[in-house]
């Protein structure tokens, strides 16, 4: 390497390692995919992945992908919820990876959340 | 696509437990579980928490598992990885008689109040891996020096932040390089002390360990400001694993051209070498250093001259120590101003302290200076186990001196230290509680520099013979009140006349048990009575004959048949045989042993 513009090439191609490396703060927002069983075996895996892929690939700032158990309703699985900060939450059923990628685009990005998707309230 | 990193501690502490085990076992697991694409494993340096170790960071929740095993790998994958359950068995246990549980290392009251400067990039980055470092702003200092800062620019900013050398003596870094600037020579060296040679000190180690780029960018950096194209990194080489990835790191940042030849395009050259000491404490003084680095034997020689006019090779020289280096590269991409805001008025920044001794979380800190010891003890690390009391502190291992109870709120910083007869030294902090003896820790500290010392000047070599035979005779009981004052008098001596710092420092762990501790040692001179009960010769075990069942268990673990009695009947101990090894005591089943 020789050049300083070499150097800032790396530190861009690693820049988020420092976000993957620290704890989540209050301003952040949390996806959160259920991955009980029910959830692994109603095919939550690709939509983990779907998601995490999509936010790396638009290199979203303060915005992370994690995991829990079982939400208690296994016939709805794969269930996503989105925790965007002093909103409410929205939990979305039934999910794939092609619906988890417009959850990205509009919900997360555009501010905009999926309803088609979400659960429906009786 | 990587969703999740953990990160496993590899320093020395948490390699001696078999971290490196469990990261085999993890990848081995993920791969089982085809989560091999999709979690990152790192091996990275010192999170701190040595006394849980081996400490694993699962994130993105940062749930921080302790005294992990391979046996507890299966769980943690099926359970927080493929699930996202937190496994709470393995958290860190911030209150024992609560039980409470903190899931994150960052809320742990352990990590609440430190500030990491100097370990800032240690259990967050691959040691071994230069694009890591990179990644969180490495080598950018570097760059901004060489191409934006002059020489004398550099200086000032060093001299502006306040940054005072880390190894212990406090001598002003942005001084100690404008004399080296100020030498007209072609040559000059840039050198790194790492001989880390104080009982119970690791703060050097684990920044080599954790993050090696910063001491060698850092080094460039000095050698740009003072007009030096070489530097040396003089390293213990009982230090294996710092050794292994300081030489992997020079070899890397040599690969991506951030030190050599030509760095970056500006013309500035930089290479760098280790060299490796052979374990004498005496190497950790300055002039010794370099005499060794030149292939001589480890000995000091006298100041005037200083290093900055002729040091290595008689050449212009400045030697900071890793921890000072590890700031520097903080100071200058930051800003002075960033770094003088912390600290007190005299010391700036912060200081790595290495914890031992009777302390819960026995482990490595980094606190703004003007923390008290108090904060330190007992909210960072936890206070004393057992339940035992605060007795001392020793700071400044065997050239420092304890710190007692009633100086606990003292602010650490340099000066303050000074001021209450112990120094800041490199970093060891080790703490006692009622069972340690002073006498005996002092005595300790005493042999240890008996041992080390070169042997070229004749108070050192002598004096500090004479001084460890007087401590002898307080242990052993047969020391007089007149003996106390000639101690007193050697130490002042031996600190007056000594050639260099080993000698000149080795009494303060007497004179400061002495002034702290007097009553201690008045026990043992005159009613030949230890205190704490630790010296052998000043005590005896005694059986209580109402106590005693007659069960005969003492009689049996005796190795030297000092134990005399008939079944169910009591017992007698002969302490004329008796060795005071004390396995009686540990072994009666009904306390009617005791010592005296």
């Amino acid at each position: 390497m020789k050049s300083i513009q070499e150097l800032n090439a790396i530190r861009e191609r690693m820049q988020n390692l420092s976000k993957d490396r620290t704890v989540a703060d209050e301003g952040t927002t949390r996806i959160v995919v259920g991955m009980a069983t029910c959830g692994i075996a109603a095919g939550a895996r690709p939509v983990l992945n779907a998601l995490v892929e999509e936010v790396a690939k638009r290199n979203l700032k303060h915005v992370v992908v994690s995991q829990t158990g079982c939400i208690g309703m296994c016939k709805l699985e794969p269930i996503v919820e989105v925790f965007v900060p002093d909103q409410e939450k929205v939990t979305y059923v039934h999910m794939t990876a092609e619906k988890a990628v417009r959850v990205i685009a509009e919900h997360i990005v555009n501010n905009n959340p999926v309803k088609e998707f979400a659960v429906e309230e009786k | 696509m990587i969703r999740s990193h953990i990160l496993v501690c590899g320093g020395t502490g948490c390699t001696s437990n078999k971290s490196q085990d469990v990261v085999a076992a993890l990848n081995e697991e993920l791969k089982a579980q085809k989560l091999d694409n999709e979690v990152k494993v790192i091996l990275t340096g010192c999170f701190g928490l040595c006394a849980n170790g081996p400490i694993m960071v699962v994130y993105p929740e940062g749930a921080c598992y302790n005294h992990v095993t391979i046996n507890d790998v299966k769980e943690i994958v099926s359970e927080h990885i493929l699930k996202g359950r937190i496994v709470t068995r393995l958290l860190h246990v911030e209150d024992i008689q609560t039980n409470k549980k903190v899931m994150s290392l960052s809320d742990t009251e352990f990590m609440k109040k430190q500030v990491r400067i100097a370990l800032k990039n240690c259990g967050v980055i691959d040691p071994e891996n230069i694009e890591e470092y990179i990644g969180v702003d490495g080598y950018q200092a570097l760059a901004k020096v060489l191409t934006q800062m002059t020489p004398e620019e550099v200086i000032d900013t060093i001299s502006k932040s306040g940054l005072r050398g880390r190894g212990g003596a406090g001598f002003p870094t942005g001084t100690k390089w404008k004399f080296a600037r100020a030498s007209k020579d072609p040559v000059k060296y840039v050198c790194c002390n790492a001989d880390e040679g104080d009982p119970g000190a690791f703060m050097d180690r684990s920044v080599l360990e954790g993050d090696p780029h910063c001491v060698i960018e850092a080094m460039a950096i000095a050698g740009y400001a003072i007009g030096s194209n070489q530097g040396f990194i003089y390293i213990r080489a009982e230090y294996p694993i710092a050794v292994k990835r300081l030489q992997k790191a020079i070899n890397d940042a040599k690969a991506y051209g951030l030190i050599g030849k030509n760095i970056l395009n500006t013309g500035y050259d930089f290479d760098l070498e280790i060299r490796l000491g052979a374990g004498a404490f005496v190497c950790g003084e300055e002039t010794a250093l370099m005499t060794s680095i030149e292939g001589k034997r480890g000995e000091p020689h006298p100041r005037p001259p200083f290093p900055a006019v002729k040091g290595l090779f008689a050449k212009p020289t400045i030697l900071n120590n890793v921890e000072t280096y590890a700031n520097i590269t903080k100071i200058i991409y930051n800003g002075p101003e960033w770094f003088s805001s912390m600290g007190t008025e005299k010391s700036k920044g912060t200081k790595v302290f290495a914890l031992g001794g009777k302390i819960v979380n026995t482990g490595l800190v980094e606190i703004p200076m003007g923390t008290t010891l108090r904060e330190i003890v007992f909210d960072i690390g936890g206070g004393i186990p057992n339940g035992k009391k605060f007795k001392a502190a020793q700071t400044g291992g065997p050239s420092g001196g304890c710190i007692p109870t009633q100086h606990l709120d003292t602010p650490i910083d340099y000066d303050n230290l000074i001021a209450i007869g112990s120094m800041m030294g490199s970093g060891g902090l080790i703490v006692m509680d009622e069972d340690n003896c002073m006498v005996d820790i002092a005595k300790f500290f005493l042999e240890f520099t008996v041992d080390e010392s070169c042997g070229k000047c004749t108070p050192c070599r002598i004096g500090n013979r004479r001084l460890l035979e007087y401590l002898n005779k307080v242990t052993n009981g047969t020391a007089t009140m007149q003996d106390l004052d000639e101690m007193e008098k050697l130490c002042y001596y031996i600190k007056d006349n000594s050639l260099c710092g080993l000698g000149q420092t080795a009494p303060n762990p007497v004179l400061s048990t002495i002034r702290y501790f007097r009553d201690e040692y008045e026990a043992h001179i005159k009613e030949h009575r230890c205190p704490a009960g630790v010296c052998k010769a000043l005590l005896h075990y005694e059986i209580d004959s109402d106590k005693c069942k007659g069960c005969t268990l003492c009689k049996r673990n005796c190795p030297v048949n000092a134990i005399t009695g008939e079944v169910k009947q009591a017992h007698h101990i002969d302490p004329n045989k008796c060795i005071k090894c004390g396995l009686c005591m540990a072994n009666c089943k009904f306390g009617a042993i005791s010592k005296k």
